[in-house]
């Protein structure tokens, strides 16, 4: 058995609020509280201890991060008061920025490919072009097929004012500045990084 | 008169989901003197799945932009949010703004990029924290001009308008403002023991089977206490729990047929506006049951 003791370091300085995790006192009232509980492998405090053990393929690998909802139960649950919902974000988005993470994870695919592609394309969010999106990425049979699915809702919602029937949106004035000010960010946290 | 700077977000936009939550909020300002300052060209918040995409710096620069153009178009004057995760998100970059000097210093070296730069000191605050602190109880139900007397609701709290923040300093696990809200309409807040459980949020869009379980224990939990209604603050769950009735229905052997609507739409109705003040047109699944009082 082999350790891999450069990754609890790692996590600590790169991941965001990753350096939390050495607080963590492994109670399990996260593992509790997560609504989708039944559909992980790992609850946090698992991955938490698999942190500290050094286990950088299992943690970042996994699929068990992927499945945080952001509802918040266990920030507000935890007894030593960690921010395990930002942490639980902080180990996805580091497995993303490791090329570790599985592309066809669904909720990676919809945040990464789908999601932040969307916002920052216009800087607001589309939604009619999301879905569209969303609903065509395994091509256009699997596409028409969700479409059909949830056919009623979607005229429901396009009767009642609350689907644009023209998915294409218009950028903001500023987003010139925005790109630029966005590129910036991205570049510092590189930065940020490579520096920790 | 009272005046905030306003952050709509995304989802209220014209022809967006929750089209509904922004027209009845608009009426519900009408009737209360209040002025919305909408922040010129604001842009998305980043939502809650916006770290996956963007890391820490570049989904709090999408905060950090707003508020430099509130704090640029209106000062420091309080900003008001109406959708849980706008709320949740701007709250959270300004508090590591104003706590962390190296976030504050990298987010205004991004927004000079823009031209544009931030020092802290806005407050983010939800409507219903407008509502019940600015304005109070009292003078919420004295606007009361035709109660909803005997209307059953299930008020859904859900997630984002009560964790990690939480509204007025009420208990996490059993907030009581939508109950109140309820009750100061004239209706009564039914029993419901699913008021803070998730309904997947944006994970109904990733994990569909998944998060529609999630959804059908809470539609069960407030048509089992007899609700004729839900009610909630938050577009994603409205959303969630309007729109995917039909498929939980069809997957889950269900026969849901629950009108879900925002706690604005309900102080409008009382409050005497019309069936259109309350967006009340605008709902996937009719609210009959509020027929009687239009």
């Amino acid at each position: 058995m082999t350790y891999d003791l450069t990754f609890a370091k790692d996590v600590y300085q790169k991941a965001e609020m990753g350096h939390w995790i050495k607080m963590c006192m492994q109670c399990g009232v996260c593992a509790g509280s997560c609504p989708l509980r039944a559909h992980w492998q790992h609850s946090p405090r698992q991955l938490f201890q698999m942190v500290r053990a050094g286990k950088r393929d299992e943690v970042l690998k996994s699929s068990d991060m992927w499945m945080c909802t952001s509802c918040y139960n266990c920030i507000v649950r935890c007894p030593r008061e960690l921010p395990i919902t930002h942490i639980i974000h902080g180990l996805a988005r580091y497995a993303e920025t490791q090329g570790a993470a599985d592309p066809k994870q669904p909720t990676r695919r919809f945040a990464v490919d789908v999601f932040w592609k969307n916002i920052t394309a216009t800087g607001r969010v589309g939604e009619a072009m999301l879905t569209m999106r969303l609903y065509f990425q395994d091509g256009i049979g699997a596409g028409i097929q969700r479409g059909l699915e949830m056919r009623d809702s979607a005229l429901g919602m396009l009767k009642t004012r609350r689907l644009n029937p023209i998915p294409f949106r218009g950028k903001i004035k500023g987003y010139d500045g925005f790109t630029k000010m966005l590129a910036k960010a991205a570049e510092l946290e590189q930065k940020l990084e490579n520096k920790a | 008169m009272k005046e905030y700077t306003f952050f709509p977000g995304c989802s209220s936009e014209h022809n967006a989901s929750a089209a509904n939550m922004e027209n009845s909020i608009q009426s519900m300002c009408r009737i209360l003197g209040i002025k919305l300052n909408e922040i010129d060209d604001w842009n998305c918040c980043s939502a809650s799945i916006g770290y996956a995409g963007g890391g820490q710096l570049p989904r709090m620069a999408l905060s950090a932009r707003n508020f430099a153009l509130a704090q640029k178009q209106k000062g420091n004057a309080d900003l008001v949010a109406t959708c849980a995760a706008c709320w949740l998100a701007m709250r959270e970059t300004n508090e590591r703004i104003e706590t962390e000097p190296h976030i504050k210093a990298d987010l205004n070296t991004a927004l000079a990029e823009a031209g544009l730069s931030y020092d802290g000191h806005i407050k983010t605050r939800h409507m219903v924290e407008v509502l019940i602190e600015d304005f109070g109880w009292d003078a919420l139900k004295a606007k009361v001009t035709k109660p909803l007397t005997g209307l059953k609701v299930a008020g859904y709290v859900g997630c984002q308008t009560n964790r990690p923040f939480g509204v007025c300093g009420d208990s996490y696990e059993n907030p009581q403002y939508l109950d109140q809200m309820i009750e100061a309409t004239g209706a009564t807040a039914v029993p419901f023991p699913m008021k803070v459980a998730c309904c997947g949020g944006a994970l109904m869009f990733s994990e569909t089977e998944k998060s529609c379980v999630l959804t059908k224990q809470i539609l069960q939990s407030a048509v089992d206490n007899g609700a004729e209604v839900i009610i909630t603050p938050c577009p994603v769950c409205q959303l969630n729990l309007e729109v995917y009735q039909g498929m939980i229905n069809k997957t889950l052997g269900t026969n849901f047929n629950i009108p879900i609507l925002y706690y604005s739409q309900l102080f409008v109705l009382s409050w005497g506006g019309s069936w259109q003040d309350a967006a009340l047109h605008q709902q996937v699944i009719p609210a009959e049951p509020l027929r009687r009082f239009a």
